[in-house]
């Protein structure tokens, strides 16, 4: 009984582990797309962060100086997008592609040519990346039976960037419906025009939605590189990116139900992670490569079977030409 | 979508013409500076680029052995572009056409050779389409949005076909997950020995019978866009959904077709990689040219025309810069996927940029002597 429980509670944790750079990516999205403009560089501007901060942090000793460069990569990334899309009225879903495939060589390109470790960055050393931290009173409180386990496997033990995800949700959702930019944010994604009409500049707040954007998903690539992994590793994003964007649409632009479908694709890798080679009733054993496949298997069912009538941000992917 | 808003200047050819080769300047020039950050010299780095695509006759069967597989990738990506569609999936789309191709040529090891390849054209454009029809369905039947669709297909096949070439269709005996090689009368007839039949001698490589067969696709592609009623249906919902609905144009039906050719003439691409050069199916064989396709499409105006000059292009980028990493250790391949992403940037992302100030500079002379 109490093991099945632990399970659980690891499961709880690995969950958590696995949701935090989905939420941020994803909240980065949900600024950018709010905004009218389509976010598909998600995964680009995670990889850029993941490596300038990895390379920054390796050569400076420094997990806060690695996460600051990854956040500047990730708000530059997104300048460029919104410097093709706002200012030149380019196609947003062209310019996000070009600046994914662009990265993907890039940091290859400078990560060989700087550490020649075959597109990898050194391995990193304890201070340069964020450590698990035991929150106040674990040993006290872990032994309480229930919560006290809940506190101690599930709450306690993981690192900075995982509870700045999860104080980024309500934060993100009050700056969203409470304050003024969000306001106008919300209006630039449904009518440019009447945002337009009030005096307030659209490339502005779409620019700023675009760099909010980037800090967060400056964030999540740095989790990967210098928090959750030690090192940089070539497309080590494999399709996060993809998937908080689609968190992002089955969540309805939303912050929390963003972060329930972010727990729901997080929780289905642990659990794809936990089914290679034990044997399932019926089937038997799946083969791995397969069961690897079910993130992406379930974000086409979620997006085909209940998001069909997703409402998106009105004018979402148009360009907004001011002299018509 | 790209192909939407092309100008409407007096002089309109010579913006079309003058467009993509400045664009690719400006690509070429955003390289050189990541070539100078790594501490290389990008000039030497073009010369060796270029001697290495087109210095002998080899290297020039090498670039069309390339150009080859983008082509029918340029193709897939324009024909979905025309209906405002982004397929990012032909990179999947191409790697499940290699499946049924694959299959075919390890049991038709009897067969004559022309039965062989009539039939493997029909399988990978089968196995191609099939791969794009879910999305597209998905896309007409339930709005989810066929790019994330896509690129999840890319992941799935990735990982179906990684399963079936390490547990179920790898050579008995062998480490690496590939098929045992086909029977030598499956294999795609090479251009040199072609040429060899009719008296003339080119140098060997591997550029074969299916270049051919991709420019003629691109005949078939230009004459389905421009010259038959879905072609513009297709074009006509690429432009305005809400006229082409009013018109009487059934989107749904239209996406689903436009995607399917889309998807099969990414798996045309396999003939070219499993049956023309391989001759085996290997694990990850499109390596990426179904995203190259995204860049050749765009270069390429979305015209077969353009297409193939622009997968020339790349053919000789993808020849020229294996080359170039010989002699340039730092600069390993992956700098030609910076150059692409950078080409897609400038000519789609940012296709208004340019193309604002070269109207004004064409348009204005014309005005004034119309003025005079």
């Amino acid at each position: 009984m109490s093991e099945s429980i632990l399970l659980l509670a690891l499961l709880a944790a690995a969950t958590a582990r696995g949701a935090a750079p989905l939420v941020l990516a994803a909240l980065g999205g949900l600024f950018a797309e709010r905004s009218g403009i389509v976010d598909i560089g998600l995964e680009g501007k995670m990889l850029a962060s993941a490596f300038a901060a990895a390379a920054t942090a390796a050569v400076t000793g420094s997990a806060w100086a690695g996460l600051a460069a990854g956040i500047a990569a990730a708000v530059l990334v997104g300048l460029v997008h919104g410097f093709a899309c706002i200012t030149h009225h380019g196609n947003q879903v062209v310019s996000g592609m070009a600046l994914n495939i662009t990265i993907s060589g890039l940091t290859v390109v400078l990560g060989y040519a700087w550490f020649h470790e075959g597109g990898q960055t050194p391995l990193l050393g304890p201070g340069a990346r964020f450590a698990p931290i035991e929150l106040p009173g674990v040993s006290a409180l872990g032994a309480v039976p229930g919560l006290g386990l809940v506190y101690r496997e599930v709450l306690s033990g993981h690192n900075l960037l995982v509870y700045i995800a999860a104080v980024a949700v309500p934060a993100v959702a009050w700056i969203v419906y409470r304050t003024r930019f969000g306001l106008r944010l919300r209006a630039v994604g449904e009518s440019p025009g009447a945002v337009d009409t009030a005096g307030i500049s659209v490339s502005a707040v779409r620019y700023g939605a675009l760099a909010v954007s980037g800090v967060l998903c400056g964030l999540s690539g740095a989790y990967l590189s210098i928090a959750h992994n030690a090192s940089f590793i070539r497309d080590m994003s494999a399709g996060k990116g993809y998937l908080a964007l689609a968190a992002l649409i089955f969540g309805q632009w939303r912050p929390v139900p963003t972060l329930g479908a972010c727990l729901l694709f997080a929780f289905a890798d642990v659990v794809q992670a936990r089914l290679q080679g034990t044997p399932l009733p019926l089937v038997g054993v799946v083969p791995v490569q397969l069961i690897q496949a079910i993130p992406y298997v379930l974000t086409v069912l979620l997006l085909a079977g209940f998001v069909g009538r997703a409402v998106a941000p009105r004018a979402i992917g148009v360009p907004y030409l001011k002299e018509r | 979508m790209p192909g939407a808003v092309w100008g409407r200047a007096r002089h309109g050819w010579v913006v079309p013409a003058l467009l993509p080769a400045i664009n690719l300047a400006l690509a070429l020039l955003l390289s050189a500076v990541v070539v100078l950050l790594i501490g290389e010299s990008p000039t030497r780095a073009l010369r060796l680029l270029t001697s290495g695509a087109f210095g002998n006759g080899e290297a020039i069967g090498y670039t069309l052995y390339y150009a080859t597989n983008f082509i029918f990738t340029g193709l897939a990506v324009a024909v979905a572009f025309h209906g405002g569609l982004f397929n990012i999936g032909a990179e999947g789309q191409a790697y499940i056409g290699g499946l049924p191709v694959a299959l075919l040529c390890l049991g038709a090891g009897g067969w004559p050779t022309g039965l062989v390849i009539a039939t493997a054209v029909v399988a990978a454009a089968a196995g191609g389409a099939a791969w794009a029809f879910v999305p597209a369905w998905l896309q007409a039947k339930r709005g989810s949005h066929v790019v994330i669709t896509t690129i999840m297909f890319n992941f799935i096949a990735s990982a179906v076909m990684t399963h079936l070439l390490v547990n179920v269709l790898i050579k008995p005996g062998q480490q690496s997950p590939e098929t045992r090689e086909f029977a030598p009368s499956t294999w795609m007839p090479q251009l040199h020995d072609l040429a060899r039949a009719i008296g003339w001698e080119i140098g060997r490589s591997p550029v074969n019978l299916s270049l051919i067969l991709a420019l003629a696709a691109g005949g078939l592609v230009w004459l389905y866009l421009w010259h038959t009623r879905w072609g513009y249906e297709l074009r006509a919902l690429g432009h305005n959904e809400t006229a082409a609905i009013y018109g009487g144009i059934q989107p749904a039906r239209t996406v689903i077709v436009a995607m399917t050719v889309s998807g099969a003439l990414a798996g045309l691409m396999s003939l070219n990689e499993v049956m023309g050069v391989q001759h085996r199916l290997l694990l990850n064989f499109p390596g990426g040219a179904g995203y190259v396709g995204i860049a050749v499409a765009l270069m390429g105006r979305n015209h077969p025309v353009g297409i193939v000059i622009a997968a020339v292009l790349f053919g000789a980028l993808y020849q020229g810069g294996s080359e170039l990493s010989f002699d340039m250790p730092k600069l390993t391949r992956d700098m030609v996927v910076v150059i692409q992403g950078l080409i897609i940037l400038v000519c789609g992302a940012l296709e208004h940029a340019l193309r604002a100030p070269l109207d004004a500079l064409f348009r204005q002379p014309a005005r004034a002597s119309a003025g005079s």
